[in-house]
């Protein structure tokens, strides 16, 4: 089953004639309206009419996650904010989010890739879609929303949370499709078995699931328990949100929508740009985006792709799973982490050179967040009572900043190691 | 006043080994010691004839560390004697933050360590009391001399 079936299967002569109008038109936009780029194309002498196709995309230069911090808040948008309708925000390194903006025409767009990932997953207009992603500046729910809607299905926006609630409406109004992180997936089905539900009781056929990094034995896990076939989706808010890519039923990688988001491997060091099949850091062009085109956008996602046919019919190249970052910005429970956003907290509480390590681990289903700080002599008290409230001012602190809770735990000095004077500031224990 | 070395360590074999090994390394005598635990770590405090260079040897061993003022009571050891003592500081609106004993001197002698949220008030109080005689540093040194 296919949404928009001339679009996902169309030639790949017709896909890349598509791609190099759409990319034509970007590059036209983002030079005349975004002097970010203007400058960058003046300074290495290019200009868009020099370009002469999509081949061409390794001249142009890369847009990073500090871009989108040094232009705060609106510095990269293309439009007037007079046609923007919708902004979304996700956490950045020191307080300040990154923003997106969305024309009308994206927000179309948007639901369009949504449409097309749900059906890929099973999905119909006869489904009933509860998606448990979470809703407001997170992408992830009114991404999905505007998708299962647009479709025509019946959606439920329960957004994330509230584990009994979700049941509940889960049985008595048959949801057929389930879309949240896999790691909630997980919690749930764990819920179900608690109440003492089987999943033959419930309705659901499938689900999509994303947002943080899962494993193939994780799909294993939530297709037995939950007895769905369970699908993956990638997405980013600063190229769109959810509905980048996204899983058929062949469950082969993610069939990137080709039409909108132009994909490139390039190895993370030299950034040359690599073959099909090499593992390297994805880079995304947004070529239909109006509000916040990107070009050669940088995820720090490391994965590869590949173009073989698929046995769905679908003719856009696939994604794999991500398989690291190129940075050491940690998901836990979706949500972006960095060290040294911890490293910001300590400094704020009047650390001088706070030394700390990120503990992460699962759980049963849900990722953990251990935060470990060295007791200086300066944060050290004689009184429990003291450094009890000194833990719980940094979680709080913590929490504020990155909207996920923590355990933060004291340490004796000079106990984190260090590596050549530096210490190594995550310990990922999790297991996909 | 006496000064008392608070020490953090993690809930983990040996570390109260460390320190106790580092303090006789040094020769440095322990005259009473108390530990106030938490599931993760704990404060080790102790009572020592000579504070300023455990402070020293232990911050050098890479301890978190601090000196901190208390209350040395010299009390009688009979019935109700603490009792007595401890009245004063309460009827002056004096609160206990933590209290702990040294092992008797000798016969007729106890020392109890209090630490109290107005020390001040507290010395003031306590000057000339009937029930206790305060202690300072001097007096610990010499306990066994």
């Amino acid at each position: 089953m296919y949404w928009n079936e001339r679009i996902e299967r169309i030639s790949r002569e017709e896909l890349t004639e598509i791609q190099n109008n759409r990319f034509s038109k970007m590059l036209r936009r983002i030079y005349h309206n975004v002097p970010f780029y203007r400058n960058k194309f003046q300074e290495l002498d290019i200009y868009p009419e020099d370009i002469r196709g999509i081949e061409d995309i390794s001249k142009l230069p890369f847009t990073t996650k500090q871009d989108l911090r040094d232009n705060y808040p609106y510095g990269l948008f293309a439009t007037d904010l007079s046609q923007i309708v919708r902004l979304h925000a996700s956490s950045g390194t020191t307080g300040k989010p990154i923003v997106v903006g969305y024309t009308r025409e994206d927000l179309n767009n948007w639901a369009e890739v949504c449409a097309r990932s749900i059906v890929a997953a099973g999905g119909s207009s006869n489904s009933v879609i509860q998606i448990a992603y979470g809703y407001g500046l997170f992408t992830g729910g009114l991404g999905l929303h505007y998708g299962a809607e647009r479709l025509g299905a019946s959606t439920i926006p329960i957004s994330s949370g509230n584990t009994d609630r979700q049941i509940m409406l889960m049985k008595d109004f048959h949801t057929t499709f389930l879309a949240c992180t896999p790691s909630y997936a997980l919690f749930l089905a764990d819920a179900l078995k608690d109440q003492g539900i089987s999943p033959e009781e419930l309705d659901l056929k499938s689900g999509i699931f994303g947002a943080e990094p899962w494993s193939e034995n994780m799909r294993k896990e939530i297709e037995k328990k939950l007895n769905i076939s369970a699908h993956n989706i990638y997405g980013l808010s600063e190229i769109c949100g959810p509905g980048v890519a996204s899983e058929c039923s062949c469950k082969n990688g993610m069939h990137i929508w080709e039409d909108h988001f132009y994909p490139e491997i390039v190895d993370p060091v030299s950034l040359e740009p690599l073959p099909y099949g090499s593992l390297g850091e994805l880079v995304f062009t947004s070529i239909t985006k109006e509000g916040i085109p990107l070009l050669r956008y940088r995820t720090r996602d490391l994965t590869a792709l590949h173009n073989e046919l698929c046995e769905c019919g679908r003719t856009h190249v696939r994604m794999e799973r991500v398989m690291g970052r190129s940075d050491d910005m940690i998901i836990i429970r979706g949500v972006n982490v960095f060290p040294s956003q911890i490293e910001d907290v300590l400094l704020q509480i009047g650390e001088l050179e706070p030394h700390y390590q990120l503990v992460v681990t699962r759980e049963g289903t849900l990722d953990c967040l251990e935060v470990q700080v060295e007791v200086t002599d300066n944060l050290f008290s004689d009184k429990i009572k003291n450094l009890e409230s000194l833990a719980n001012m940094i979680r709080q602190r913590l929490s504020s900043v990155l909207q996920i809770s923590s355990k933060v735990t004291l340490v004796e000095p000079r106990s984190i190691p260090r590596s050549e004077g530096k210490a190594k500031r995550v310990i990922d224990k999790r297991n996909y | 006043m006496i000064s008392q070395v608070s020490v953090f360590l993690e809930n983990k074999p040996g570390r109260l080994e460390k320190v106790l090994e580092i303090l006789n390394d040094n020769e440095i005598s322990l005259r009473s010691i108390s530990v106030a635990e938490t599931s993760d770590y704990g404060i080790f405090r102790l009572i020592l004839d000579r504070p300023k260079d455990a402070v020293e040897k232990l911050k050098e061993a890479g301890f978190a560390v601090k000196e901190t003022d208390v209350l040395g009571l010299e009390i009688d050891d009979t019935k109700g004697s603490m009792l007595n003592a401890i009245k004063e500081l309460a009827s002056n609106q004096i609160s206990i933050e933590y209290t702990y004993a040294c092992l008797p001197i000798n016969n007729d002698k106890v020392i109890i360590i209090v630490r109290v949220d107005n020390m001040e008030k507290a010395k003031e109080v306590l000057k000339d009391s009937k029930n206790c005689r305060l202690l300072d540093c001097d007096d610990i040194c010499f306990i066994d001399k």
